[in-house]
């Protein structure tokens, strides 16, 4: 029952986000916010069992889901920029060292894995190839591996940022 | 005329960031460097020219408040939020799936992953 709550509010949400500007109650037109509550019902009871297959109900929270827009434009955006910069760096020098190397996440969640690897692969320089899925190691093909770093043989996540520590933002949203 | 000026800005990097894209899929050796190349200019390039859209949607709505304007604000931002997923979900698969199928990366100081499944 949560589980159908759950995906029709935010199908519902969705929708409602798709049709805004359609007419004159708040943002919507009448026959949108009809459609809307009926294509969330339908919606809920088809796929509940696609966005709740755990049942936990740990990013319901408004306090975690609302820190991933401040995480994505704050530590996340900077990361970001830093990254692009240093690959059109290195697109105009042609000076790489690549590689793949072996990252331990430390994330106890699917969804922590999930949106450490996705941050990873966001970041230009770097691209999660694969996940050990039975401890969450993370390889990362490394567009520059600075010297002496092949022989390493794991590094943390806190070691592929050097601006902010996403690793701990991302803990302290999914986990 | 700031907003103008914005709106300009975020073209240039956007354009930019796409050109230096491509120059990286021409130059790069192997699959996986070319694909940093390629998530930089998405990443960059597609986003900060979305947020082009996103401006000059802002400033006409908030200027006439005709509502045509908010649709056309909401959309892209949520072709960003579309762009950043995609983009990251569907780069580790063709990652992954080259790596299984036997692309091991050309020029590498280190493979971890091919030690671990040979």
């Amino acid at each position: 029952m949560i589980a159908f709550a759950i995906t029709a509010a935010v199908a519902m949400g969705m929708y409602l986000i798709f049709t805004a500007g359609s007419g004159n109650i708040g943002y919507w037109s009448l026959s949108e916010l009809i459609a809307a509550v009926g294509l969330g019902v339908v919606t809920g009871a088809v796929t509940k069992e696609f966005l709740c297959h755990r049942h936990e109900y740990r990013m319901a929270n408004p306090l975690r889901f609302l820190l991933i827009p401040v995480y994505v434009i704050g530590p996340f955006f900077l990361e970001m920029m830093k990254a692009n910069l240093d690959v059109a760096y290195r697109v105009l020098t042609m000076k790489i060292r690549p590689g793949i190397i072996r990252v331990k996440s430390g994330m106890k969640t699917d969804l922590g894995a999930f949106m450490l690897a996705n941050s990873i692969t966001l970041t230009p320089g770097t691209i999660t190839v694969d996940i050990d899925e039975a401890t969450n190691d993370l390889f990362i093909h490394n567009i520059n591996l600075p010297e002496g770093d092949e022989e390493k043989e794991f590094f943390t996540g806190e070691e592929l940022f050097a601006l902010a520590n996403l690793p701990a933002w991302i803990r302290r949203i999914a986990e | 005329m700031i907003v103008e000026a914005l709106i300009l800005l975020c073209l240039v990097i956007g354009v930019a960031f796409n050109a230096l894209g491509v120059l990286g899929l021409l130059r790069f050796p192997d699959l996986y460097t070319r694909m940093h190349a390629t998530t930089k200019a998405t990443t960059f390039g597609s986003i900060f020219t979305s947020a082009a859209v996103v401006v000059y949607g802002a400033w006409i709505f908030l200027a006439t408040g005709d509502s045509q304007f908010l649709t056309l604000l909401i959309h892209a931002l949520i072709a960003i939020v579309a762009l950043a997923f995609t983009n990251a979900v569907s780069s580790h698969a063709l990652a992954r799936a080259a790596h299984k199928s036997g692309i091991l990366p050309h020029p590498a100081v280190v493979d971890r992953l091919a030690e671990v499944k040979p």
